[in-house]
C-alpha cells in the first residue's frame, strides 16, 4: 500500500527532491548553468512520471487524475520554459542561482499539491508552499527597491488572501463536520445545506481567496506592482503557474466541494470575470511599462477564463482548461522577448525601447508579433482558437451577453497589444541600439513556445480533446 | 467550559488585541500582545485542546514575538514614536473590517454543527490531547505534515535569501 | 470545580498568583522602607559609574532578523516532535520513517543554513 501511495505522488517527489538536492549542490558546485539543465531535466522526469501516476493516496487526501495531470502538465511548460530562460538573466542581474531554481521547483511541487487536492486541508498547504516560495522569487533582486517591494506587497496580500481561505475551510469543517471535498459535498446535499448563509459566507471567503491567486478583479491590487518589480523570468513564471494552479482549486473546491451551491457561486464569477476583463484591458490601455501592461493582460485574461468556469459543466471546464494551456505559451513567449532584451543596463521595460525593433533583430520582432496576435485573439494563432472555443462554450451555455462583453473587450485589448507591435514595425530605432542577450536556453524557450502558438492556432483539436476527457472525468 | 471564564477571556481578548493595535511605541504593543497569547492559551486548554495551548505559548509567545522584538529593534523606536500610529487608509481598513464583523455576526445564528466524528470531548479527554494529535498527525495527515516540512524549508531559504548581508 | 478541565491548571494559576503578589510586595514595601533622596546624577542609568554616553535604544543590526527567523523555524520543528514523542510507542516504525523524512528535510534548510554562514558572526 506504501509503495502505491508513493507512486501517487511520484511527480511531485521528484520536484521536491530535485530542489533540496540543488540547494545542496550549489553549495560545491562553482559552474552555474547546470542548475537550469538539472530543472528542466527534473520537470522532464515528473512529467513521464505524471502521465504514469494514477489513483488516490492517503484516503483521498490527494488524488491523481486525468483533471490533475492535464494542469501538472500546465506547471511543467510554466516552470520549464521561465527557468531555461533564467540562466542569463541571472547573470546580467547578479544574483544567486541555486536557491532560485529550488523556489521554482517547490513552488512548482505546491501547485502540483494543489491541483490533486481531495482535501481542504491539502489545499491550504499546496497553496502555501507555492505562495512562500514566490514571495521570495518577487524578492529575489535583493538590490532593487521595487524588487523588495514587490516582495513585501504580494506576501502582505498573499498572506491575508490565505486567511481568509483559512477562515472559509472552518466554516466549512463547523458545518459539515469534514475537509474531505467529496465528503464536503454529499454532506451538504444530504442535509439541504445549500442555501445556509454561513455555507454562502465562506463560499464569498473561497471566491475572494482563489479570486486573489488568480488576480481577478476586484483581488487583483498587487498584480502590478508584483509584476513589475520581479525579475522578468520569475514574472512569465508566475503570471501562468499560479494563477492555472488557483484555477485548479477553484475547479476542486467551487466545482466538486460545493457543487451544491453552483447556482450561488456562479453569479460571483460571472460578476468578477467581467469586472476582471473590463478593468483589465481598459487599465492596460494607459501603461508604458510592458510588463506592467502584460500585468494587466494576466488580469483580464484570468476574467476570460473565468467565463469557462461560470459556464460550468465538464465543457466549460475543459474550454477553461485548454485557454489556460494556450494561455501558458502566448503569455511565457511574450515576457521571454523581455527577457532577452534584458541586458546590462537596460531593462527593456518601457514600451520606447521596443521602437523600431524590427530593424534591429527581425526575428526577435517577427516571434513578439506573435504572441501579441495570440493574446489580442487574431487567427492563425492559437490565442485565436482558445478564444473561440471558450467563447462558444459560454454561448452554448446560454451566456450569450457574457461572449458579447468578452469579444468587445478582446477588441479593446487590440488596442494595446497591437501598440507594441506599431512600436516595433512603424517606429524608427531610438537613440538606443537593442542588444540581446545571447542565452541559448532562452532562445530554445522562445523557439518553443512560438512553435506551440502556431501549431495548436492551426491544430487545436487535439489540445481540446484531451481538455475535454480530462475534464469528462471529474467528479468526485 | 465555565461561561463566565470564557467572558473574561473574550473581553480580555478583545481588550488586549486593541491596546496591542492603538500603542504607539512597538514594543508595548508587542508586551501586550504577548499578554493577549496567554489568555488565548487559557481559552484552549479550557476547551481540552492543551496541545494547542502549549503550541501557543512555545511558538507564538516564545518564538514569534522575539523575533517581533527583533524586528522592532531593527527599526527606529524613536521616528516611529514620533510618526502617525495608522497610515491614512485606516477608515477604509476599519469600513472592511466592520463589515466583515457584521457578516460574521449575521452569519452565526445560521450556524448549524455538522456531523460529529468519532473524536467527542470524553474521548479526547481520556486519550490526552496530544495523544489523539500525534495519532492523527501520524497516520491519516502524515501527507500534509510533510509537505508542512517543505514549507519550513522553503521558509529556510526564504529567510537566508532575503536577509542575509551577504550571501555567498 | 470538581472535574473541569481546566482544574489540573489550579496550581499553576496559585502559582502564578503568588509570583504576582510577591513581585509587587517586594517593590512596596521597599518603597515604604527606603528613604527617598532624589538628585540629577543619582536618577541617571548606571554605566559602569561612568557618564552615559550615547541613548540606550540604538538599532540593531539586520542579523538579528536571521537569528530569530532560523529559532522560529526550529521551534515550529520542535513542536511537531512532542505528539510524535508521546504516540511513538503505538505507532511504531512507521511513524519513526515518517519523523525521520521530516527530519531530514529540514536537515537540507539546516545544512544550506550552515554553509551559507547564516550561524557565523559577521
Amino acid at each position: 500500500m506504501f509503495r502505491t501511495q508513493v507512486m501517487v505522488i511520484l511527480p511531485e517527489v521528484l520536484l521536491a527532491v530535485s530542489a533540496m538536492a540543488i540547494l545542496l549542490l550549489d553549495l560545491v558546485i562553482k559552474r552555474k548553468s547546470v542548475f537550469a539543465l538539472l530543472t528542466c531535466a527534473a520537470a522532464a522526469f515528473a512529467f513521464f512520471a505524471v502521465t504514469g501516476a494514477q489513483g488516490a493516496a492517503w484516503g483521498g487526501m490527494f488524488i491523481a487524475d486525468g483533471y490533475s495531470s492535464f494542469f501538472k502538465a500546465i506547471f511543467l511548460i510554466s516552470l520549464v520554459l521561465p527557468a531555461a530562460s533564467s540562466a542569463g538573466y541571472l547573470d546580467v542581474e547578479r544574483a544567486g542561482h541555486g536557491e532560485y531554481y529550488a523556489l521554482m521547483l517547490f513552488a512548482t511541487t505546491g501547485m502540483m499539491v494543489m491541483a490533486s487536492a481531495g482535501d481542504l486541508i491539502t489545499v491550504y498547504l499546496g497553496l502555501e508552499l507555492m505562495s512562500l516560495s514566490l514571495y521570495v522569487l518577487a524578492g529575489f533582486m535583493r538590490g532593487s527597491t521595487r524588487s523588495n517591494e514587490a516582495a513585501l506587497k504580494y506576501f502582505l496580500l498573499g498572506s491575508f488572501a490565505s486567511a481568509l481561505l483559512l477562515f472559509g475551510i472552518s466554516l466549512t469543517y463547523g458545518l459539515t463536520g469534514s475537509t474531505e471535498i467529496g465528503a464536503v459535498a454529499s454532506y451538504i446535499m444530504s442535509h439541504g445545506l445549500s442555501g445556509n448563509p454561513a455555507l454562502a459566507f465562506a463560499t464569498i471567503l473561497y471566491v475572494a481567496a482563489f479570486g486573489f491567486k488568480i488576480a481577478a478583479v476586484p483581488f487583483h491590487m498587487w498584480a502590478p506592482d508584483v509584476y513589475e518589480g520581479s525579475p522578468t523570468p520569475v514574472t512569465a513564471f508566475m503570471s501562468v503557474g499560479p494563477k492555472a494552479a488557483g484555477f485548479a482549486v477553484i475547479g476542486r473546491v467551487l466545482m466538486l466541494a460545493l457543487g451544491p451551491m453552483t447556482f450561488e457561486w456562479t453569479g460571483l464569477i460571472i460578476a468578477l470575470s467581467i469586472l476582471s476583463m473590463v478593468a483589465g484591458n481598459i487599465l492596460a490601455i494607459a501603461q508604458t511599462n510592458i510588463k506592467r501592461m502584460l500585468a494587466y493582460s494576466s488580469i483580464a485574461h484570468a476574467g476570460y477564463v473565468l467565463l469557462g468556469i461560470a459556464a460550468g459543466g465538464a465543457e466549460g471546464l475543459a474550454s477553461a482548461m485548454s485557454y489556460l494551456f494556450i494561455y501558458a505559451f502566448m503569455n511565457i513567449g511574450a515576457f521571454t522577448v523581455v527577457t532577452l532584451l534584458t541586458t546590462e543596463g537596460v531593462n527593456a521595460e518601457d514600451l520606447e525601447e521596443y521602437s523600431g525593433l524590427s530593424k534591429t533583430h527581425p526575428l526577435l520582432a517577427a516571434l513578439m508579433l506573435i504572441f501579441m496576435f495570440s493574446l489580442t485573439g487574431i487567427p492563425p494563432t492559437a490565442g485565436f482558437a482558445g478564444k473561440f472555443y471558450l467563447f462558444s462554450t459560454v454561448i452554448n451555455a446560454g451566456y450569450l451577453w457574457l461572449a458579447v462583453i468578452a469579444v468587445l473587450m478582446s477588441v479593446v485589448s487590440a488596442f494595446f497589444y497591437l501598440r507594441v507591435v506599431m512600436y516595433m514595425y512603424m517606429r524608427e530605432p531610438g537613440h538606443r541600439e537593442h542588444r540581446m542577450e545571447r542565452s541559448f536556453g532562452a532562445r530554445l524557450a522562445l523557439g518553443i513556445t512560438a512553435l506551440a502558438v502556431l501549431a495548436l492556432g492551426l491544430m487545436p483539436a487535439g489540445l481540446i480533446d484531451l481538455a475535454r476527457s480530462a475534464a469528462a472525468n471529474f467528479k468526485g | 467550559m465555565n461561561p463566565y471564564l470564557f467572558g473574561y477571556l473574550g473581553a480580555a481578548i478583545l481588550a488586549l488585541s486593541a491596546l496591542s493595535l492603538t500603542r504607539k511605541n512597538p514594543v508595548h504593543a508587542v508586551l501586550y500582545m504577548i499578554v493577549m497569547f496567554f489568555h488565548l492559551a487559557v481559552l484552549y486548554l479550557g476547551l481540552g485542546a492543551e496541545f494547542l495551548a502549549a503550541v501557543q505559548i512555545i511558538v507564538y509567545a516564545g518564538a514569534i514575538l522575539v523575533l517581533f522584538l527583533f524586528v522592532i529593534m531593527v527599526l527606529n523606536i524613536k521616528e516611529e514614536m514620533e510618526g502617525e500610529r495608522f497610515s491614512g487608509g485606516w477608515p477604509f481598513g476599519i469600513a472592511i473590517a466592520s463589515g466583515l464583523f457584521l457578516l460574521v455576526v449575521l452569519i452565526t445564528g445560521n450556524i448549524v454543527p455538522g456531523q460529529q466524528g468519532p473524536y467527542t470531548p470524553g474521548v479526547i479527554a481520556a486519550q490526552t490531547n496530544t495523544k489523539l494529535v500525534g495519532t492523527l498527525l501520524y497516520t491519516q495527515y502524515i501527507f500534509p505534515f510533510e509537505i508542512a516540512s517543505l514549507i519550513l524549508l522553503v521558509a529556510v531559504v526564504g529567510a537566508i535569501v532575503l536577509a542575509k548581508k551577504k550571501l555567498r | 470545580m470538581p472535574g473541569h478541565v481546566l482544574s489540573p491548571y489550579l496550581p499553576i494559576l496559585v502559582l502564578m498568583i503568588i509570583a504576582l503578589g510577591f513581585g509587587l510586595g517586594s517593590l512596596v514595601a521597599g518603597m515604604l522602607v527606603r528613604p527617598r533622596r532624589p538628585y540629577p546624577e543619582k536618577l541617571m542609568p548606571y554605566e559602569s559609574g561612568n557618564p552615559p554616553v550615547d541613548e540606550p535604544r540604538y538599532r540593531f543590526s539586520v542579523k538579528f532578523y536571521i537569528v530569530a527567523m532560523l529559532f522560529v523555524i526550529f521551534d515550529v520543528e520542535a513542536i511537531f516532535l512532542y505528539p510524535w514523542a508521546v504516540t511513538f510507542d503505538k505507532l511504531g516504525l512507521y511513524a519513526f520513517v515518517e519523523m525521520m523524512l521530516f527530519i531530514a528535510i529540514l536537515m537540507v534548510g539546516y545544512v544550506y543554513a550552515w554553509k551559507k554562514d547564516a550561524f557565523r558572526w559577521e
